[in-house]
């Protein structure tokens, strides 16, 4: 195998033996985006000559193994733009936190950062003022998204790993379109210091990565109170690789009947049964468990994310930073730069937003949203209280086409069900490849836990991993 | 017919913490423009606000100041709307639950002290400032994240006085808590006013019109006297009012329509998700209940006992924090056991001359030792009350002592009889009417008499030892 197609953590016992340089892996990395890039399209800004590695800290826990970052994570001096024309040119004069953490593990940060949904608002990476990324298993197909990007290049070995974000499945639902692992972690676990809001209540920085192990090795670098948020939370960080034992014997899980209904895509179903039958091959016990609030997950999420994402986005007016339009007065500049600025799902959600914080409005729709939103994160509450984990499919379908849903709103909204719910409960969540439909697209299986218990995620998506092949598979670009 | 007014204030109060209220930029004052910021306060992209617990320290203790009930579970919401000074197109404020409410602050009003409630204090981060050139507007975002209070009166003011009032007393209060420089021209203290009018006796509120732009206690008493003579013609012309926000042109005397408030804005406030919502624990309150400093009305309360003042004294000197400090500083210095001397001279001649250089009393340029010395003089007879009193104006403008002064002015009086006596024989030599009238019984022969030699002794001798010498003498 090349070294870009290596595990970070198969790379660093190379580097650490020193069998390898970490000049050879980011050769292979840029011959391999030189290769495949142009049909890919994960990157974003790609005009540029290839950056030589910092010098690597041999010392350091990483040694230079570089991560790829979403455009929507700060990165001082590397421009942060959300794959959005309104933040064209910014560049940061502040790391994320969570970059600042992994420069202080030793890792490298990738120069050439990935693709999105513009301001994380999608579910296929088409948003993109970019223009899209395609699935490596399928270039017709989306990655997913809003990280698709990320997925796509650890996919396609175009990244080692890669940092997305998951407001409402946009680590979980490309890491299982491109097949790939992806944790979206507990609300108050990762600092959101640095990550361009989309929704405060709901946004979590994550990893995608292609297998658990460098889930839990990445989650527990970036993890960890940070007084610069106060929605962080002051919990000491385990060390997730001890949770990596292989032993699930007696562990409960619940199956939400909820989850399999109509909607969902028949292979999808099969794959996911399956898996479960492995779960409960290697141990665990399996019992089906309601969430009853379920079919409101959608519309809560769509109130509470977008009444967020209006006011978060109302600072890009051209006054400060990005893109300014030319305009003869103030309100034609803020009116020209937004309308020219924002593309036009950013646009939908910002006027989502604003009328469902509107007067007369509020309570009808906010209000009740953080009411009903409490109500499904009950559900949860209840449910872990007697069961260690749930499963779930990640996506009620594998990759679908691009271009299929951009005219449907609605349509795409629907492709996050299974992830949104997770989100508003504030709990953590990991999606595994666990199968390919006929026609070669992965299917990926999501793990909820309690609220910081990621530790629980990652010993069965290990455990369930280390049983099966699908990890191993790579697509053929 | 007869209208009422009806005044609501409310008043914008920067706190002089060191740092600002949701980033750690330091706060200081006269710094080039946009040189006191960092990206949480230019609101840049990812930035997350963190509050200032010095700043919610300071809103508590003014809250408290102001008998305000502190709501346990408080939060902060984000009021959006859209303005350049503005860094995140949304200001971080409170909206259903403030900090606290219901609160009051006692006012003089005629004759008996009336109560102005205050419907709430709540804790929100200040504005950047526009420049505005000739092809283009600057923003200045050095002010912008500064913590701010709003204090909100309930509309239980009656007049242009009664609002000046409240103001003076808010004030005072205020530099008592040391929490803000409470400077209106510097903007560190802002002031809106609503104000309108009903017929005498109706319960229901008229149309009211809301106030800006004033920068001095004494504008917002003239913007409202202008008001209410605008709006009582209105009412008599019959004509239509509509509530409408209206600027004070104080070079004009006059307020100016600014904006209808017929489309009012909708600030679509929510809870601001990037800052939880905190629970003010009881201990948190009695901390700093305990810890706040003596009140205007305590202060009076104890100068009238310990020192033996007047109510009417007493308030004139609790009136600012300083004053009264330096009023208690003479008083503790003073030696004699008759403090009323030392406080007559305080609330008399000094005051006199504070106003007259148009400061406070503690901004004198006075030694109070120097001050104390003098007194000291008149009260042993050694110089006139007059002379005194032209011994404190030089003492303050030329810094010498009182000792020095006298000695220049030769102004010791002339208490030695032998001396006196000469004088007095050759003013009764001078004035044999008066003396008649003074033997037929007519006492005011006798001041007369006693001008006359002080006139002779150009003002040094002490008149009460004339007096006695010459009733003496005629006797």
């Amino acid at each position: 195998m090349e070294l870009n197609q290596l595990t970070a953590h198969v790379i660093l016992g190379k580097l650490k033996a020193r069998e390898v340089s970490l000049d050879a892996v980011y050769a292979a990395l840029y011959a391999r985006i030189l290769k495949i890039e142009p049909q890919v399209k994960a990157y974003v800004r790609n005009n540029k000559e290839p950056v030589l590695p910092l010098e690597s800290r041999p010392d350091s826990l990483l040694n230079g193994i570089p991560v790829t970052i979403k455009d929507n994570i700060c990165t001082e001096g590397l421009n942060t733009e959300c794959c959005s024309k309104i933040l064209e040119g910014f560049r940061p004069p502040y790391d994320a936190t969570v970059i600042s953490k992994l420069k202080d593990s030793g890792a490298g940060i990738f120069p050439l950062k990935a693709n999105m949904d513009e301001f994380a608002f999608g579910s296929s990476t088409e948003n993109s003022y970019f223009g899209p990324t395609a699935n490596p298993w399928s270039l017709k197909h989306v990655p997913g998204g809003s990280s698709g990007g990320s997925a796509a290049a650890v996919a396609a070995d175009e990244a080692i790993w890669a940092l997305g974000s998951d407001t409402g499945g946009s680590i979980r639902q490309p890491a299982s379109f491109c097949g790939v692992v992806g944790l979206k972690p507990t609300y108050g676990r990762v600092s959101r210091f640095g990550l361009i809001a989309f929704a405060s209540s709901l946004d979590q920085i994550g990893p995608i990565t292609k297998d658990v192990q460098d889930a839990a090795i990445l989650t527990g670098i970036i993890a960890g109170y940070d007084p610069k948020d106060s929605t962080s939370i002051n919990q000491s960080v385990p060390d997730y690789t001890k949770s990596l034992t292989g032993e699930i014997k007696g562990l409960k899980i619940g199956i939400p009947k909820e989850y399999f209904v109509e909607g969902m895509d028949n292979e999808v179903k099969s794959i996911i049964e399956e898996a479960i039958n492995k779960l409960k091959n290697l141990g665990a016990v399996t019992k089906p468990v309601s969430l009853p609030h379920t079919e409101y997950a959608v519309p809560v999420y769509y109130i509470i994310a977008t009444a967020e994402a209006s006011s978060n986005l109302a600072r890009f007016d051209g006054v400060q930073y990005g893109y300014r339009a030319k305009s003869n007065n103030l309100i034609e500049m803020y009116k020209k730069t937004r309308a020219e600025g924002f593309g036009d799902e950013a646009k939908r959600r910002i006027l989502l937003g604003t009328f469902a914080l509107s007067h007369g409005y509020y309570d009808a729709y906010y209000l009740r949203a953080l009411k009903v939103r409490t109500l499904i994160k009950q559900d949860f509450d209840r449910v872990f209280s007697d069961f260690d984990c749930i499963v779930t499919p990640t996506s009620p379908t594998a990759a679908f086409k691009i271009g299929e849903k951009t005219l449907d709103p609605l349509k795409m909204y629907l492709s996050d069900i299974y992830t949104i719910s997770v989100n508003l409960a504030g709990i953590p969540a990991i999606s595994i490849p666990c199968g390919f439909t006929k026609a070669g697209l992965p299917v990926g299986l999501q793990i909820t836990a309690k609220a910081f218990n990621e530790e629980m995620l990652f010993r069965l998506a290990h455990t369930f991993e280390q049983n099966t092949e699908w990890h191993k598979l790579k697509p053929k670009l | 017919m007869n209208y009422e007014t009806v005044i609501g204030l409310e008043v914008h109060l920067q706190l002089k913490t060191k740092t600002k209220a949701f980033c750690a930029c330091a706060i200081d004052f006269g710094q080039a423009p946009n040189s006191g910021t960092c990206p949480v306060c230019l609101g840049f992209p990812g930035t997350l606000p963190v509050y200032n617990k010095a700043a919610l320290n300071s809103a508590i203790k003014v809250a408290l100041a102001f008998d305000c009930q502190i709501q346990k579970h408080t939060k902060f919401d984000r009021k959006n709307y859209f303005y350049p000074d503005l860094p995140k197109n949304y200001q971080i404020s409170q909206y259903d639950l403030p900090l606290s409410r219901n609160g009051h602050l006692m006012i003089a009003s005629q004759d008996a002290p009336k109560r102005i409630g205050i419907t709430r204090i709540h804790l929100e981060e200040d504005a950047g400032k526009l420049i505005h050139e000739a092809d283009a507007s600057l923003v200045d975002f050095n002010r912008a994240g500064i913590p701010l209070l709003e204090i909100v009166s309930e509309p239980d003011l009656s007049s242009p006085q009664e609002a000046f009032d409240y103001l003076t007393g808010l004030k005072n209060i205020l530099e008592y808590l040391d929490v803000s420089d409470c400077d209106m021209e510097k903007g560190s203290l802002r002031c809106d006013a609503n104000i309108s009018l009903r017929p005498q006796g109706v319960k229901e509120l008229g149309v009211k019109t809301e106030l800006k732009n004033m920068n001095s206690f004494k504008g917002i008493k003239d913007a409202l006297t202008f008001e209410i003579s605008r709006q009582t013609e209105m009412l008599q012309a019959n004509q239509a009012m509509f509530q409408e926000t209206r600027l004070w042109d104080a070079d004009k005397g006059e307020t100016v329509s600014m904006r209808s408030k017929e489309g009012a804005k909708d600030y679509r406030y929510f809870p601001d998700p990037d800052l939880t919502v905190f629970i003010i624990e009881e201990p948190m309150i009695l901390a700093i209940k305990a810890d706040l400093p003596e009140l205007p009305e305590q202060k009076l309360r104890r100068f009238t006992q310990e020192y033996a003042l007047s109510a009417y004294d007493a308030e004139i000197l609790v009136n600012s924090k300083n004053d009264a400090k330096f009023a208690e500083d003479c008083i503790r210095k003073y030696p004699g056991s008759d403090k009323k001397a030392i406080v007559n001279w305080l609330i008399g001649p000094l005051l006199a001359e504070a106003n007259y250089r148009k400061v406070k009393l503690h901004e004198l340029n006075l030694d109070k030792d120097e001050l104390i010395k003098l007194v000291g003089f008149v009260q042993r007879q050694e110089i006139s009350f007059l002379s005194a009193k032209n011994v404190l104006t030089q003492m303050i403008a030329s810094q010498k002592s009182a000792q020095t002064l006298i000695q220049e002015g030769n102004l010791l009086q002339v208490s030695d009889t032998g001396k006196l006596q000469e004088a007095i024989e050759t003013v009764i030599g001078e004035n044999e009417k008066s003396v008649n009238d003074f033997k037929a019984g007519k006492t005011n022969a006798l001041m007369f008499l006693v001008g006359q030699v002080m006139k002779k002794s150009a003002g040094k001798a002490n008149p009460k030892i004339v007096s006695d010498l010459i009733s003496r003498r005629l006797s």
